[in-house]
């Protein structure tokens, strides 16, 4: 099992997120600058979190016109699995890969702490070992993780089964109060049409040891791996 | 000799004490140069000779200090100070002050400070692990705090989370003496291999001078001057001289750096921080004991027009001065151009021991280093001790407030209240290696594969240095240790950022000279050394000083995460153990302050002996695995403690009371040197403490869903966590 993790300048996650794609399918990835244009083989790629470019202009817009993506929107497109995680996923949509934006949190603050999230499509290649409405618990730390897309888009996304993660309370209730950062309609992760790409704001990677005060994140890794296997 | 255009501005006494030099000092640079200086020459003594750079007020105590241990690999003097952490490795870290420009600036100030910090760490090779603060803002009630403490809060939060460095820890106080003056003390620590260390001291005539970084501008030119004076009214007017920081720049220039250390390119490396190319090339000329002649015209500018007057002093960020070996230019080059940074040859190693100067072939400076930059003024100011204050007898208390009732009011109080609004701002778990979050004793951080954690901490209690510096000195010193140790660390070294007022009044002077014996006498007996630090003076607003702020930042080593321990009661945990003896020391203390309305009396003093003992058996318990759970007794004493442990672990508790004695010094008396432990083998923990002839008692069940005392006057877990939750995002919901 082969996996890639994209460099761009100012990703500051990388590691994290190497960390964790190593645990689970047991092979270091290759670390790929996003100056080059080619990607190596492999079945797993991720879009680390960070702030690439500083996240000046606007969050994910300079990293998306990379050299790299090109080439990362080709695999998207023949059905590699796609992991974009908090800048990574600013990332996509900015790159077009999934609909919508990510806007300033509601609060207007940068927000660091551990959120519950449900868990709202098990068939998914990311979701695969976890229960239809399990409530995990990732950290989250960004700044611009506000959902937002049009009304259309959002019925359709719900419609087919691709909001894959909401933020909800330990008891799984999905509603204003539980709603971290503004998104529309509580969304934390939405996958493509095609359900090879996921785009998320929370930082599963930061929740794969006891040490970091929890494991759920360890299914999320673990789904792709099954999946692709 | 001929110094051309530059001798044309001529060099009045007015222009000479707008440099912030004194006669007696002015003469000192005419003997020095052996001529008038030219404009470029006097900006050069100005700011290497302002108290920020020069120390001149501070050296003669700073020197009192203990700077040694097995461990320490570089002390006071370097970057940031260095120490062995065993396995081939060491932590590199420092803390440093941006008060002046926060003030005036409060994001930009606070973001550069975080910025300027993180260099001084990755100058030395080293990559930064865990970033820390130590904050104090104006009353609450004062017009600018909650607009100071939301720009400061999100300018550190602006930089540190770019950086991707996680900031772990930290502490925020409020009081009406830093209304005019706060402050902003920002803390990194990081890791280094000790055989891959990166020096200051250039050497090899001939050598490349090479500039990296960010282009220089015209801004923060005469800050160090700035942060060596005093305000007034009109210090709004000095925001041009608040530096402008770009944190992606910066985390750009750290993974260059980072991977040229990983070649064997460097000679010497410096960061450019205060009095930005000048002081950074003094200083490396210096310590090499060679000479240095600079082409300013090289340097890579950001604005047009610009005078070499202006590229010395200006403190524009992101930018490192270094010294590489012969040949090495065009491969360092490439690693600067993959990360999109300048990078260019500005001047050579030379001789002479001087600094020249040189603009477009024109000599615009010719300057003797080591006069400049080791001779500069130290004065022994005047100073007087701090009158000493009685101790409080608890019998002279109203006693009118109820126990519960005084710790609702103390739980929600500005001094006690949580600090979750401040640190949820803070990306404190990039990296993956958090393994304490903020809101605990300090902060831990896993060594990166390994199973290792390196646990830091910032702490001061100024309302004791107030009191009593000594006494005040050493209690921030043993704080620190007691933090660590409450993780499970062993503590191994600090750095100090002294924050005072004005040192030309003897009063001051005297609180900064008893601060240093304070901290020397707690270093010395913990083994504890000060590696670094900063000195920050002249912190006033019209003739009002701050309460003296010896911040300091501790860390300490974890050798096995598995036995480490946090503030929050787990599960089976049924006793709660008290470490430590207590005689009830009300004086200075929170109680006396919020509920009896007195601040006043003498601190709580510390045993140093017993501090350390107390130590030695907290970390031992800790170490084996017999403790998982323990909080240090601060401020707000024992029923406070007790309650911030509930609170983290969700359970209730009934506290016992003493047979004899003033319950509320028993329940508010701030006492140093203990800590409570939860536990479910009482029996062993006090063994464990009867055989290291410690004091122990057992001062509470665990259970419930309240906090009770002796069964009587409850107050639920969930109230009190709604109270210290509630007061900062109230207070600062209407933030501007």
């Amino acid at each position: 099992m082969k996996s890639a993790v994209i460099l761009f300048p100012g990703i500051n996650r990388e590691n994290d997120a190497i960390a964790a794609l190593e645990q689970a399918t047991g092979t270091k990835p290759t670390l790929v600058w996003h100056g080059e244009t080619e990607l190596p083989n492999v079945d797993i790629i991720m879009v680390p979190g960070g702030f690439s470019y500083g996240d000046y202009l606007r969050c994910g817009a300079m990293a998306a016109k990379s050299p790299i993506m090109r080439a990362v929107a080709d695999r998207a497109g023949q059905g590699v699995t796609i992991l974009g995680v908090c800048n990574g996923f600013q990332i996509l949509t900015e790159a077009g890969l999934l609909p919508g934006a990510l806007m300033r949190n509601a609060s207007l603050k940068f927000i660091c702490k551990n959120t519950h999230l449900k868990i709202e499509n098990t068939s998914s290649r990311f979701t695969n070992q976890y229960g239809m409405g399990d409530v995990v618990d990732y950290p989250v730390a960004h700044h611009d993780g506000n959902y937002f897309a049009d009304e259309d888009t959002l019925n359709r996304l719900e419609g087919e089964g691709r909001v894959v993660l909401r933020y909800c309370d330990a008891n799984g209730t999905v509603d204003p109060a539980t709603n971290l950062n503004g998104s529309q309609r509580n969304i934390a992760g939405i996958i493509n049409e095609a359900g090879n790409v996921l785009g998320m704001m929370p930082h599963p990677e930061n929740a794969i040891d006891p040490l970091h005060g929890g494991i759920d994140g360890r299914g999320l890794f673990k789904s792709m791996v099954e999946a692709v296997s | 000799m001929s110094t051309n255009q530059f001798n044309s501005t001529p060099i009045t006494p007015e222009l000479v004490k707008e440099h912030g030099l004194n006669e007696e000092e002015y003469k000192l640079v005419l003997e020095i140069m052996g001529r008038e200086p030219n404009i470029n020459e006097l900006g050069i003594f100005s700011v290497m000779w302002s108290e920020h750079c020069s120390y001149k007020s501070s050296k003669k105590w700073l020197k009192t200090l203990p700077t040694k241990a097995d461990w320490v690999i570089q002390g006071p003097g370097e970057n940031a100070g260095v120490i062995d952490i065993g396995d081939g490795q060491a932590a590199i870290f420092k803390m440093e002050s941006h008060n002046h420009p926060s003030f005036i600036e409060p994001y930009q100030g606070a973001a550069t400070g975080v910025g300027g910090i993180m260099r001084d760490v990755f100058t030395m090779g080293a990559r930064p692990v865990a970033n820390l603060n130590a904050l104090r803002f104006g009353a609450p009630e004062h017009p600018k705090t909650r607009h100071l403490l939301s720009g400061v809060v999100e300018g550190i939060g602006g930089y540190g989370n770019c950086m991707g460095v996680p900031t772990i820890g930290g502490e925020t106080n409020f009081h009406a003496s830093y209304n005019g003056n706060i402050l902003v003390n920002a803390m990194t620590v990081g890791l280094a291999d000790t055989d891959n260390i990166f020096y200051s001291a250039a050497a090899g005539i001939g050598n490349p001078v090479v500039y990296v970084g960010s282009k220089t501008g015209r801004d923060g030119i005469h800050g160090a001057t700035m942060a060596s004076a005093e305000f007034d009214d009109d210090s709004d007017e000095k925001r041009p001289t608040v530096q402008v920081g770009d944190p992606f720049t910066e985390k750009l220039l750290l993974e260059a750096c980072l991977e040229l250390m990983a070649t064997d390119m460097i000679v010497a490396i410096q960061d450019m921080g205060a009095a930005g190319l000048t002081s950074s090339s003094f200083e490396m000329a210096s310590k090499g004991g060679v000479g240095v002649e600079l082409w300013l015209d090289k340097v890579p500018m950001r604005e047009e027009g610009m005078t070499p007057y202006e590229l010395m002093l200006s403190e524009s960020q992101e930018r490192m001065l270094m010294v590489l070996k012969p040949g090495c230019e065009d491969a360092a080059k490439a690693i600067f151009d993959k990360w999109e940074l300048d990078f260019a040859v500005i001047g050579t190693l030379t001789d002479t021991k001087r600094m020249v100067l040189k603009w477009h072939g024109e000599l615009a400076g010719d300057l003797p280093i080591d006069p400049l930059a080791e001779a500069s003024p130290e004065y022994d100011r005047p100073w007087e001790e701090t009158p000493k204050q009685d101790r409080i007898d608890p019998a002279s208390l109203s006693g009118k407030v109820d126990h519960i009732d005084a710790l609702k009011t103390l739980i929600a109080s500005s001094d006690l209240a949580s600090r979750r609004w401040i640190w949820e701002q803070y990306d404190h778990l990039v990296m993956g290696n958090t393994i304490v979050r903020p809101g605990g004793d300090a902060g831990v951080v896993r060594v990166s594969g390994t199973n290792k954690g390196i646990a830091a901490t910032t702490d001061c209690t100024p309302r004791y240095v107030m009191a009593d510096p000594i006494e005040g000195g050493k209690q921030a010193v043993a704080e620190a240790y007691r933090n660590l140790i409450a993780t499970g660390a062993k503590p191994l070294a600090i750095t100090d950022n002294m924050n005072f007022g004005n040192p030309e009044r003897p009063r001051i002077m005297g609180q900064f000279v008893g601060a240093c014996k304070g901290i020397a006498d707690a270093c010395i007996t913990l083994e504890f050394p000060v590696v670094s630090g900063n000195v920050s003076l002249y912190n006033e607003t019209n003739g009002e000083g701050i309460m003296p702020t010896p911040a300091i930042g501790g860390v300490g080593v974890i050798s096995d995460l598995d036995h480490h321990a946090t503030i929050g009661i787990k599960a089976g945990e049924g006793t709660l153990i008290m470490i430590g003896a207590a005689t009830g020391e009300l004086g200075q203390s929170l109680y006396l302050k919020t509920i009896e309305g007195r601040e006043e009396g003498a601190p709580p003093p510390v045993d140093l002996n017993a501090e350390k003992r107390a130590g030695s058996l907290v970390r031992e318990l800790i170490e084996l695995g017999v403790v998982k759970t323990c909080h240090d007794i601060a401020d707000g004493g024992l029923l406070v403690t007790i309650a911030e442990m509930c609170m983290a672990g969700n359970v209730g508790a009934d506290v016992s009371l003493p047979e004899q004695g003033s319950e509320a010094a028993w329940l508010f008396g701030e006492d140093q040197g203990r800590y409570v432990i939860a536990t479910s083998d009482p029996d062993k923990v006090l063994n464990a403490a009867a055989s290291a002839n410690m004091a122990a008692v057992i001062v509470g069940q665990i259970g419930g869903d309240a906090i009770s005392i002796e069964g009587e006057a409850k107050v639920s877990v969930s109230e009190l966590r709604d109270l210290n939750e509630g007061w900062m995002p109230s207070f600062m919901a209407d933030a501007t």
